[in-house]
């Protein structure tokens, strides 16, 4: 296979969008262990749901950024 | 790249919408609203604040007249008390009092009794003297009469007189 | 409730439906081309317009015109967006001042002086335009559905004040039963636990303003017809200004302990200070560009799946595909209703924190 078209073959891959990809997968572990933590001490204290609540969509907000930051590199690079 | 390329224009009416919806709708709701529901929340805590007091105050009124009640239970509780003693201590006083007087008018009554019986006994005594003496002088008179008589008399005398 | 989920879920499958007819209708401009490009439909949908696209009707485009205003190099020209007939690609010269404009891709530019197979438009060797453009202050889409979105909160807000003038005892009446909770809402849970109860009221405006501003634009964008649908709050201008704004308070009403924080953090070693100061000096930029990028990056999300999962006919070229990519949407749609407030509810807690830690006072030395 001539270097050329490895070049080609490479200008190909979504790059990009497989970092977008692999962000989605960050921000997801964040938010699910966010979310789980969160309900689980809501099933502890149910007296602080609504407290809890309020932090858990603010933390998910800040891991949420993220991937966020890294859909717009993609977004960017492409 | 277009996506995260600002632009110039609505850059400009964002931040010109921005701050003239900020003035507005400060001056035109958020003043009013926010001002109205502030006063409102006021007026409940002071409308709330003054109902405790006056729960405060009727409870203070209720123990000030169960202590009130207390005291006026007490107070006739010592009155009937002291009207017990003072009736009690009237009767015994009356009692005593009867009792020296029966007492003295016993006395005087024995005193009197006495004395009667005294004088009556020395009546009596004269009486018995006089009569015995009468009797006696009719007796004599009777036996002197009669010398059979008088000689068993002396006879009888005799007799009893032996010596003993 | 329960009929609150039903009215969400009716309401969801309204928008749905309307996307529908409106991916109906641009299947049609573009059928003539043969080829139906995903990608730029969505792109031309998130992005800003000069003209507002109502529908597309026996093949032609029924737009709704809007001011341009541009900024020259001889002053200022105005016009209207008609006057390029719904032309894109620079083929089209407007002459105005004596100054030649062309559109291309919703940017207007000064036109080439000759025609390059009919387009006036040069490009670099990645298919940029060349040309130079003059300042575009021009009324757009989303300019146009900004001013909207502003009269409808003068209105409800203006009814809402108004109502409260007509009770005599403070108690809310008509609409402003309705505003009041949300008002109190961001008082009580936004306002005094992030900034305290000393300087809330100084925000408390602000914060409104903002939370409003943001969801009434949200809200706007997801209704999928003419005066609304413009995707504002996913446009990084809009955002970008909402952030530098809080950038500009922040940095502003900061105290001593705050910048204090920042470039000599007490409390840690020495070395450790020298380790935090640029991460902390960072902190200070990165917290409004992340306030940015997370309401563009999130409405623009939304616009883009729900666009995505109507495009899914036109990919598969079958109707059958269709209930599946209805069913989807409305889903979507319905995650999206609650996903707008609680970006604008984010928005308007994290500017909170921001300004209350910018402000908070260590009673002791750490």
């Amino acid at each position: 296979m001539s270097l050329a078209l490895l070049q080609e073959a490479v200008s190909y891959v979504p790059f990009a969008a497989i970092g977008a990809g692999l962000a989605a997968i960050g921000a997801g572990i964040g938010i699910g262990k966010i979310g789980g933590s969160a309900m689980e001490a809501m099933a502890r204290q149910p007296e602080m749901q609504g407290k809890l609540q309020g932090s858990a969509i603010v933390l998910i907000a800040f891991v949420e950024a993220v991937a966020l930051f890294a859909v717009v590199v993609s977004l960017i690079a492409k | 790249m277009d996506l995260v390329t600002p632009d110039v224009g609505l850059l400009f009416w964002t931040v010109i919408s921005f701050f003239v919806l900020l003035f507005l709708l400060r001056k035109f709701a958020w003043k009013p609203i926010v001002g109205t529901v502030n006063d409102r929340e006021t007026s409940i805590r002071e409308a709330l604040e003054s109902a405790e007091k006056a729960r405060l105050e009727m409870q203070n009124l209720t123990a000030d007249n169960e202590r009130i009640l207390k005291e006026a239970r007490v107070e006739r509780e010592t009155m009937l008390k002291e009207a017990r003693e003072i009736k009690a201590k009237m009767i015994s006083d009356a009692k005593d009092e009867a009792q020296t007087q029966a007492n003295k008018m016993i006395e005087q009554a024995q005193i009197a009794i006495a004395s009667e019986k005294k004088s009556a006994m020395a009546e009596l005594k004269n009486h018995v003297a006089g009569l015995s003496v009468d009797i006696a002088e009719k007796m004599v008179r009777e036996e002197l009469s009669n010398k059979d008589k008088q000689l068993k008399l002396v006879e009888n005398m005799l007799g009893e007189a032996k010596l003993n | 409730m329960q009929i609150n989920t039903f009215k969400t879920l009716l309401l969801g499958l309204l928008l749905s439906l309307s996307f529908v007819v409106k991916a109906n209708e641009s299947i049609e401009e573009k059928s003539d081309e043969k080829d139906f490009n995903v990608t730029d439909m969505i792109m031309h949908h998130i992005k800003d317009a000069h003209d507002f696209h109502i529908m597309d009707w026996d093949g032609h485009a029924i737009s709704f015109p809007l001011p341009v205003i541009l900024w020259t190099n001889d002053g200022l020209v105005t016009f209207m967006s008609s006057e390029f007939h719904h032309n894109d690609d620079g083929t089209i010269v407007v002459e105005k001042g004596g100054q030649k404009f062309i559109k291309f891709h919703e940017e207007i530019y000064y036109a080439n002086d000759e025609a390059d197979h009919g387009s006036y438009v040069s490009f670099d060797p990645e298919h940029h335009p060349t040309n130079v453009a003059p300042l575009d202050f021009s009324i757009t889409k989303l300019v146009f559905s900004m001013f909207m979105s502003m009269i409808l909160l003068l209105l409800i807000f203006g009814f809402s004040a108004r109502a409260y003038n007509r009770s005599e005892n403070g108690v809310p009446t008509g609409i402003a039963k309705f505003t009041e909770p949300l008002i109190v809402f961001i008082r009580d849970e936004v306002a005094i636990p992030n900034i305290g109860e000393k300087h809330y009221k100084r925000f408390l405006p602000f914060l409104l303003t903002l939370f409003f501003f943001i969801w009434i634009n949200n809200i706007m964008g997801l209704i999928p017809f003419f005066p609304f649908s413009g995707n504002l709050s996913g446009n990084i201008a809009f955002t970008g200004v909402l952030a530098l704004i809080t950038f500009i308070i922040t940095t502003f009403v900061a105290n001593k302990d705050y910048w204090k924080h920042i470039f000599w953090m007490p409390g840690v070693p020495v070395p450790m200070k020298l380790f935090l100061a640029p991460i902390e000096f960072m902190g200070i930029f990165i917290k409004p560009i992340s306030l940015m990028i997370r309401l563009f990056a999130n409405i623009s999300a939304g616009h883009i799946i729900v666009l995505s999962l109507i495009s899914l006919i036109f990919i598969a070229k079958s109707i059958w595909i269709a209930p599946a990519s209805v069913i989807f949407s409305v889903f979507i749609s319905v995650i999206e209703v609650l996903v707008v407030a609680i970006q604008a509810y984010i928005f308007t807690m994290l500017t909170a924190l921001y300004i209350g830690s910018a402000m908070e006072e260590h009673e002791h030395e750490h």
